[in-house]
């Protein structure tokens, strides 16, 4: 079968039938800014990062099919600088104090962050009240930082067979739930090798006495950025290698 | 409390009766609610181990249907609705009355537990506002001595059925008809007609009609069709979309009212064009009221043979309609998130490939959604030839379109129009008073100012889902914009980030200038704000919940500049003085030092 293009910022990028325009820029090394997308499962499109312009027209490359001729601007300063807008939006709506933060250097929001020249918050906080789940042995939640992307929730149902993560609620009252009476962690069959246990995108879920094993200075995006070093994919937040 | 063996018993009685299909979870918790005003914990997990549920699952849906409660209810459950056409007609003084006179906060119960005061959005009803839903029933044209009876009425503990009768008596207010109201119906003749001319026959009817949707897309119906008969699959749905949640509009509560048989039998037209034996009337909570008399339009159709086996004697024709109530969210209108909400689920418009119902629509099967309105003027082209209906509107708009008029005009109501028929002229037909803007298609849709009155209203100009609500000279329209912006807050699915975040961001920048902390700079943030919402959004509501914003920055700018502060391009969004009192309180100082200059 001929061999498929369609181009990303005049770079030539091949795909194979069904791919997604996130799936051939990943394969050809070209990096999309994303959140809430993980090659491991199936596509969400809720983060709207990956936003790419499509002959002209926006669309998530995570959830958009690649079909041959594509013209698909990504690297653009009008992409670039929504996609800042939406990073902060994704700031101001949780609590992200980054240095107080056992995932910092290790964190892909705060790395996007960097990498869409992020300086402030910009818009108001909302700072919301949310409780930290500390009820299970070996890990924490903080709501806090999560940011919604779903991938948790998609290990758990679709990799560990669990279903142990939920989102309730509505618009921006909308949270994670644990699947349980108590809605505790601890209350749950949750475990260490869980592949859910390890696919937070930020510090929500936390690997407890790991989390400063590595310096700060000396984590993944403290090194090299996000667009070079690609996802975060360490055993607990304070890791250095991947995993 | 309940003691757990009862409410267990309750959960799998109510389960049961619909077959423990977790589809019908949202049915099955109305049922619940409706005998202990709330849905506990405890009710959550009986309903999970009952149908084999997470329990998370089933919190999810109890806690994103707005009409759904986790907390108890007052017996008294009161919901103002919120429009700003409501306000404009005096809402918030008569639920301030309300809320005095009955010593309670609003959405908080009474500590008796007997009643409850709400507000929520628009329940259709603009025309003979303001107006309140109680327990579901609606109670329109409310005046001080209204809501002073009911303070009565609800102290003594008065059943709602001895309430006087009259208080809930919902008018049509036809103003002008044409073909869909006017022209005589015979329930039975459209299927006739359609049985008489074939699958085929019948799609090609409506290409002429050149019917499209009267949902808000306006994709043609007969294309719509054709793509789901044309799908491979042993099963076919056809779903009525009665979520009719677009502010300011009431034109599908008219047919569901007084032509409901209209809607149900282009149902069946379409179930039998397209070889679906399944349907489903998704009607909106607000419209629970409704539910009776559509249930025994449904039971006379059935005995005539319009429903049910063998439609009309002919073999093989079997299609029946089971209605299923929405539970308060906007979003559910919207195609996809409609499915979901059939299916049990909270209503979230997921796109799984392929997106389009008419390949994997309700439980993966090939699936028709259309409008009320759609269906019903199936059923009128089917018996008047779709000629007729193609001489009527203009080139790529044929017919007539139903438009819920209200606000600022002396007769609100119904008005059936040809297509292409000016702002101007529904104005004048409506006798609006001293217009200064028509916000067309709701607070998603476009603000219209003087200058566009002679636009047209059709698909090639101004797109209308029905809503067309009239703001006279003396309304502040910034007072409509914070209005819809509240709108949007409270009814984005949250499944999205620029329109979960952006509407409460957008919320907050609109009441920094409503304060007069704004500056030139907000409004900025506004308008780029705006333009990611538009651009980056998953779904159409939030590709359009700034649209009023942005509208009004661009047609009505002085109702933003007049709040700026002139001299300043960059505030904080609080005063910086007042937010020393604290302080100042504290350290016991009230010296020029403590505080800063404003
Ligand atoms: C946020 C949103 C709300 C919607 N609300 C409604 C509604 O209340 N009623 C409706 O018929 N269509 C609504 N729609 C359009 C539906 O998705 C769908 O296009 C329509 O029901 C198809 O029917 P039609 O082709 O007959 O118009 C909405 C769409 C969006 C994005
Ligand atoms: S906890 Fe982490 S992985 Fe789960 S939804 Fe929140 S941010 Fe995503
Ligand atoms: S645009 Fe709004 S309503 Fe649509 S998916 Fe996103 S958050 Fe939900
Ligand atoms: S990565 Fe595509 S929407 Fe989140």
């Amino acid at each position: 079968m001929a061999q498929q293009i369609i181009t990303i910022d005049a770079q030539e990028v091949p795909f194979q039938e069904g791919q997604t325009i996130m799936d051939a820029a990943m394969s050809a090394g070209v990096y999309i800014p994303h959140l809430c997308h993980n090659p491991e499962f199936k596509p969400q499109g809720s983060c709207r990062l990956c936003t790419v312009e499509v002959n002209g027209k926006r669309m998530a490359a995570c959830t958009t099919k690649a079909i041959p001729g594509q013209e698909i601007q990504n690297n653009i300063s009008a992409l670039q600088e929504n996609r800042r807008a939406l990073i902060q939006m994704l700031f101001v709506e949780g609590n992200h104090i980054c240095p107080g933060c056992p995932k910092t250097g290790n964190c892909q929001l705060q790395a996007v962050a960097y990498y869409v020249g992020m300086l402030s918050s910009h818009y108001q906080h909302f700072y919301p009240y949310r409780e930290l789940d500390a009820s299970h042995p070996n890990y924490v939640v903080d709501f806090n930082r999560c940011i919604l992307c779903e991938l948790c929730v998609r290990a758990s149902r679709d990799v560990d067979g669990k279903n142990i993560f939920g989102i309730s609620g509505r618009g921006i009252k909308s949270h994670l739930v644990i699947n349980s009476t108590s809605g505790k962690l601890g209350d749950t069959d949750f475990n260490v090798d869980d592949r859910a246990a390890l696919v937070c995108p930020v510090g929500a879920i936390l690997r407890k006495r790991l989390r400063y094993t590595t310096p700060i200075g000396e984590r993944l995006y403290d090194q090299q950025p996000i667009n070079v070093v690609g996802d975060s994919t360490q055993p607990h937040a304070g890791a250095k290698k991947q995993w | 409390m309940t003691d757990r063996t009862q409410l267990k018993s309750v959960v799998q009685v109510v389960a049961k009766s619909y077959h423990n299909q977790a589809t019908h979870l949202l049915q099955m918790l109305w049922q619940v609610q409706h005998k202990y005003s709330y849905i506990s914990d405890e009710m959550i997990d009986l309903f999970a181990k009952e149908l084999n549920l997470d329990y998370a699952h089933v919190q999810g849906v109890a806690e994103f249907y707005s009409f759904f409660h986790r907390t108890p209810r007052g017996e008294y459950d009161i919901y103002f609705s919120d429009n700003i056409i409501e306000h404009m007609q005096g809402k918030q003084d008569l639920l301030d009355r309300l809320l005095t006179k009955l010593k309670v906060e609003l959405g908080q119960p009474r500590s008796d537990g007997k009643v409850t005061v709400d507000n929520t959005a628009c329940i259709g009803m603009s025309d003979q506002g303001p107006a309140m839903l109680v327990n579901g029933l609606t109670i329109p044209h409310l005046t001080p001595n209204k809501i002073d009876q009911i303070v009565e009425f609800v102290e003594q503990q008065k059943p709602l059925r001895e309430w006087p009768s009259e208080w809930f008596v919902v008018k049509e207010n036809i103003q002008r008809k044409h073909i869909l109201l006017g022209e005589n119906f015979e329930p039975g003749s459209a299927i006739q007609a359609m049985l008489n001319k074939g699958s085929d026959g019948t799609l090609r009817e409506m290409e002429v009609a050149g019917l499209r949707g009267c949902g808000g897309a306006g994709f043609p119906a007969h294309k719509k069709w054709q793509l789901c008969r044309d799908t491979a699959s042993d099963e076919r749905i056809v779903i009525c979309n009665a979520d009719e949640g677009e502010p300011g509009t009431f034109k599908d509560r008219i047919l569901l009212q007084s032509y409901a048989d209209l809607m149900f039998e282009g149902m069946t037209v379409c179930a039998n064009t397209i070889g679906a034996k399944k349907g489903f009337l998704y009607l909106r909570g607000e419209y629970r009221y409704l539910q009776k008399s559509l249930e025994v339009v449904l039971t006379k159709r059935r005995e005539a043979g319009l429903l049910g086996n063998h439609i009309l004697g002919q073999k093989g024709f079997d299609f029946d309609i089971e209605i299923h109530l929405g539970a308060g969210a906007y979003i559910c209108g919207a195609e996809l998130a409609l499915i979901e909400s059939l299916e049990g689920n909270r209503g979230i418009p997921r796109k799984h490939p392929p997106p389009y119902p008419v390949n994997a629509g309700y439980l993966n099967k090939p699936t028709v959604v259309n409008n009320v309105e759609t269906f019903a003027l199936v059923a009128k082209i089917m018996v008047y030839t779709g000629k007729r209906f193609a001489a009527l509107g203009t080139e790529h708009s044929k017919g007539t379109k139903l438009i819920s008029v209200s606000g600022d005009c002396d007769r609100p109501g119904i008005y059936e129009f040809p297509f292409g028929v000016t702002v101007r002229e529904v104005l004048e037909t409506c006798g609006a008073q001293n217009p200064q803007a028509v916000q067309n298609s709701g607070p998603a849709g476009v603000c219209i100012s003087e200058e566009e009155f002679d636009r047209k209203l059709c698909f090639e100009d101004l797109n209308s889902t029905g809503s067309f609500m009239v703001f006279g000279q003396q309304r502040d329209m910034f007072d409509v914009i914070r209005n819809f912006t509240q709108f949007f807050v409270h009814e984005s699915c949250g499944f999205c980030t620029p329109c979960r975040v952006g509407t409460s961001v957008m919320k907050n920048l609109v009441d920094k200038v409503h304060s007069g902390h704004g500056t030139k700079a907000d409004l900025q943030d506004m308008e780029n704000l705006s333009h990611i919402m538009k651009t980056m959004s998953n779904c159409g509501l939030g590709l359009t919940a700034s649209n009023a914003v942005a509208d009004t920055l661009k047609k009505f700018p002085q109702i933003y500049e007049q709040r700026l502060q002139a001299e300043v391009s960059l505030a904080p969004s609080f005063d910086l003085d007042a937010a020393l009192e604290a302080a100042r309180q504290i350290t016991h100082r009230d010296d020029e030092k403590a505080h800063i200059a404003a």
